[in-house]
């Protein structure tokens, strides 16, 4: 470690001649290293251990069982299409490589995109590169369908680093969700590769019984010749789509059909353990639950927010059996977190704290009313029945109004009593 | 926390308040219960800089060379001329050092073999006016000793305290115990009360500590005239402002008095033995102390003289005060007029490799990601000066007020703060908090934000409005 450090010194560029590639090497630098800064002096001399970096790899690691099972089931999801594998760990090879050829694509531009944006913002203003975009980073992926094209994600990436918070001032300043606005904006501006029925399920042009997967190199070509040294099962190109697959989501068949006709496409056990159709990181709900237990318990995540976001959920969906209007109306309310991306909004993305509300009382009011207002447009809305993206990013715009009540009645009651 | 909420039985039918919000910094290194004897300390000062609201340039009335006694004029404020400054000991004026733009930064005296006391006629409490008193308190150098909340500041001859706060512990980092200090000294200390009761239309409020096992000394729990209060809970429940927070909360133009139990004593010695006595107790604190303890010194002793003797390694950072609110000293410098305390810890530039994932060193944290959060709560732990990261924005929200035990919101007050926003520091309760109260919020910041340099910001924009 001593060369390394040593070796990382000699090669410091120059901080006024080269800001990017400072700001490059210092984020390096300081993600192996953490620097030899002593407090200032004109405060507290000593300081925690903790950091921002540490807060925000924590996060990560919260994220990594949902990561596991997504990329596996991207895999599984592909064989159920063409009726190959159905079991949970028949062809785990083919499964774990097809959803590694898939998502590794959709994180390394991800990162590539946020982060460069992140180390170019960072040295025009001179600063150290903030880690905000780590997280949103690793978030990001899991909001999208498997199949998302890549140049989309560029210019996604690009708008929700940029304009939705690098304008405002960077990590910390910013008024929406990074990772929603990204995931918000492919849904206005390129709505047909992130909803409908033929996006959720990755490898084939179009989900019509009959139709072939499309394998290219990594497939065929990569990871078949190591398939093939080990004797394990191999991708086939000659395989079809069968017969009745669909490829909607249990929510879309909820929206037509109620709880009776996602029951018969599947199991209350799949839609739990969440070898369904759907965002490659919110099928999977106990898995969501242990790393959210991590965040959670840590307090890196306010509990405040996800406790009342549930509250908020389990109200209106009483409410909705109550009036049961319509077949999602119907869906008993603890099947609601079956369904859809629910935990994993109120887990990590409602929980954001720089775009939550910032006072105790405001994360309360916050949390419940993400859990309606999500509620209200899965079952309401007439084109699309899921909420949390909006709803989240709705009440990241009323947060601030929410905490300004409760500060001026703070103040109030302080003035009051004199 | 179990048994948090349980009440000593030492406290009996007294008052007491639980405090659930705070956080115990334990770091090696506490004081025994012993005197370094070896320490020799020939130099004190007094600095004008400690002393806020007084201006930079006071006029000195003594030169170098002049021969001094303790409770002699040094200097007096030029636009309060009744604030009187007085030498601390007995001997010969050695330097008037000046700091930045001429200010004057210290008159160092020399102390001579043999202590003498100027001697003072003070008068009769029973028989005395409030105006007389006043007068004679300023005279004799004791007055500056008295801080005014809000802002820390030397009072006005003029203003009539609401109320008289004393706390009677310390809960930071290696606080001194202050148990030890009063030691055998209850009649001082019963004076300096009396004479405190005379100067306040409201009551003298002493907060007492009940996170001992076994009671406090009974200087502090035998006081007469006095309200007594206990605090139950960690740090910050020892500072004098979060005890004024939940006893009698300053509101408006209101102001109270605080004081420390050292001065109590010099304003007792004052009235029982005609004398200014600015003898301090000091603690020398911190890992890289050979044995930690107590010296027997006077106000503004000369720091490297008082930690010469005991320094393990000569790379540390002295400090005048706490490792959260304390002031570093530089060799030649001196101990600042309130403190009680000296810390010495280790420098902390060094590069840590992954260390905000995998730290190679246990060190004290607020923090649950670390299991020592979890199963080890108690542990002390080493410290060094190193920031442990770099300075970012505010990200994180709920986790300020969990170390601060008032009706405050932290965060918002900064910000406010950083905006200039005048009206909204007030009504966030600026007059409220001090640096040190917010102190353990900077210690926990994860973005490493300065919260008392802040804060500090704002105490001076709101008295230059006045």
């Amino acid at each position: 470690m001593k060369r390394l450090l040593k070796y990382f010194k000699k090669i410091e560029p120059d901080k006024t001649k080269n800001p990017f590639w400072f700001s490059l090497w210092e984020s390096i630098f300081t993600f192996l290293f953490v620097p030899d800064v002593e407090t200032s002096g004109t405060g507290t001399h000593i300081k925690d251990k903790m950091d921002l970096k540490r807060l925000m790899i924590f996060v990560v690691l919260g994220l990594v069982p949902a990561y596991i099972f997504g990329i596996y089931n991207i895999g599984h999801q592909h064989f159920l299409a063409l009726g190959q594998y159905t079991g949970f760990w028949e062809g785990w090879n083919l499964k774990f490589a097809h959803g590694l050829i898939k998502l590794v694509p959709i994180l390394v531009v991800t990162m590539v995109v946020g982060l460069g944006w992140e180390i170019y913002f960072a040295s025009k203003k001179k600063k150290g590169v903030e880690e905000g975009f780590f997280v949103s980073g690793f978030l990001i992926p899991l909001l999208m369908p498997p199949d998302i094209p890549l140049w989309i994600l560029v210019i996604a990436v690009t708008f929700a680093v940029v304009l939705g918070k690098e304008v405002f001032g960077g990590t910390g300043m910013n008024i929406w969700n990074v990772a929603l606005l990204a995931r918000v904006f492919i849904f206005f501006a390129y709505p047909l590769s992130i909803s409908g029925d033929n996006v959720w399920v990755s490898g084939f042009d179009n989900i019509i019984a009959g139709i072939h997967p499309d394998y290219g190199w990594w497939h065929s070509g990569f990871f078949n010749t190591i398939f093939d040294w080990f004797g394990l099962d191999k991708f086939d190109s000659h395989m079809a789509i069968v017969d009745g697959f669909s490829g909607a989501t249990p929510l879309a068949i909820a929206k037509d059909g109620g709880w009776d006709a996602v029951t018969q496409a599947f199991s209350t056990h799949d839609l739990l353990w969440g070898t369904i159709p759907g965002s490659i990181g919110e099928t999977s709900k106990p898995l969501l639950i242990l790393g959210g237990l991590l965040i959670l318990l840590t307090g890196i995540a306010d509990w405040r927010i996800t406790i009342s976001a549930v509250i908020g959920i389990i109200f209106s969906g009483l409410l909705f059996n109550l009036w049961g209007a319509t077949p999602l109306m119907t869906i008993p309310w603890y099947y609601q977190f079956y369904l859809g991306g629910a935990l994993l909004a109120i887990i990590f993305m409602a929980t954001d704290p720089v775009t939550a509300a910032s006072t105790f009382k405001g994360k309360w009011i916050y949390g419940f009313l993400i859990g309606v207002l999500g509620m209200l447009i899965r079952v309401i809305n007439p084109a699309y029945p899921e909420g949390w993206m909006l709803a989240i990013l709705f009440m990241n715009s009323f947060a601030p109004l929410i905490d300004h009540y409760i500060i001026s009645n703070h103040i109030k009651k302080r003035l009051k009593s004199e | 926390m179990l048994g948090a909420n349980k009440k000593p039985t030492y406290v009996g039918s007294n008052k007491i308040i639980f405090l659930k919000r705070g956080f115990n910094i334990n770091i090696k290194g506490k004081a025994n219960e012993t005197f370094i004897e070896e320490a020799i300390i020939e130099n004190f000062a007094v600095q004008p800089g400690n002393f806020r609201g007084v201006v930079p340039i006071p006029k000195v009335v003594v030169n170098s060379g002049d021969k001094v006694k303790a409770g002699d004029l040094l200097f007096y404020d030029k636009k309060r001329p009744e604030l009187k400054f007085v030498s601390p000991v007995s001997g010969t004026v050695k330097a008037i050092n000046r700091g930045l733009r001429r200010s004057i930064k210290e008159i160092v005296v020399t102390k001579g073999e043999k202590m003498e006391y100027k001697k003072f006629d003070s008068p009769d409490l029973n028989s005395v006016s409030r105006e007389d008193l006043v007068d004679f308190m300023l005279e004799s150098g004791v007055w500056p000793l008295i801080k005014q909340r809000p802002y820390d500041l030397v009072p006005d001859k003029n203003d009539i305290p609401k109320n008289i706060f004393i706390s009677t512990f310390d809960t930071a980092p290696l606080a001194p115990d202050y148990n030890f200090i009063i030691k055998g000294k209850e009649d001082i200390f019963q004076k300096g009360l009396d004479v405190l009761t005379k100067l306040t239309e409201g009551k003298v409020f002493l907060g007492l500590d009940a996170n001992r096992k076994e009671a406090p000394s009974d200087v502090f729990t035998k006081a007469n005239g006095v309200e007594k209060t206990y605090f139950k809970g960690p740090h910050p429940s020892g500072n004098v402002g979060i005890q004024i927070h939940h006893l009698a909360p300053i509101r408006g133009t209101n102001k109270v008095w605080t004081l420390g139990i050292q001065e109590v004593l010099t304003i007792g010695n004052l009235f029982l033995n005609n004398i200014y006595d600015a003898s301090r107790i000091i603690a020398i604190v911190g890992e890289d102390v050979e044995t930690p303890g107590y010296i027997n010194t006077y106000l503004g002793a000369d720091i490297a003289e008082s930690v010469r003797v005991c320094l393990k390694d000569t790379k540390c950072r002295v400090i005048s005060g706490n490792v959260l609110t304390g002031e570093t000293k530089e060799y030649g410098e001196f101990v600042n007029a309130f403190d009680y305390l000296i810390s010495v810890i280790p420098k902390g530039n060094y590069f840590e490799s992954f260390g905000w994932f995998i730290p190679q060193k246990s060190r004290p944290t607020f923090s649950k990601t670390f299991l020592s959060r979890w199963i080890n709560p108690g542990k002390t732990y080493s410290v060094d000066t190193n920031t442990h990261g770099q300075e970012r924005a505010f990200v994180a929200t709920g986790i300020y007020k969990e170390v601060l035990p008032m009706d405050i919101y932290p965060v918002h007050l900064m910000k406010a703060i950083l905006a200039g926003d005048i009206e909204r520091m007030e009504g966030l309760g600026i007059n409220e908090v001090a640096e040190e109260d917010i102190a353990l919020c900077e210690f926990i910041c994860p973005s490493k934000q300065e919260f008392q340099a802040i804060l500090r910001d704002g105490h001076r924009m709101m008295i230059e409005q006045g």
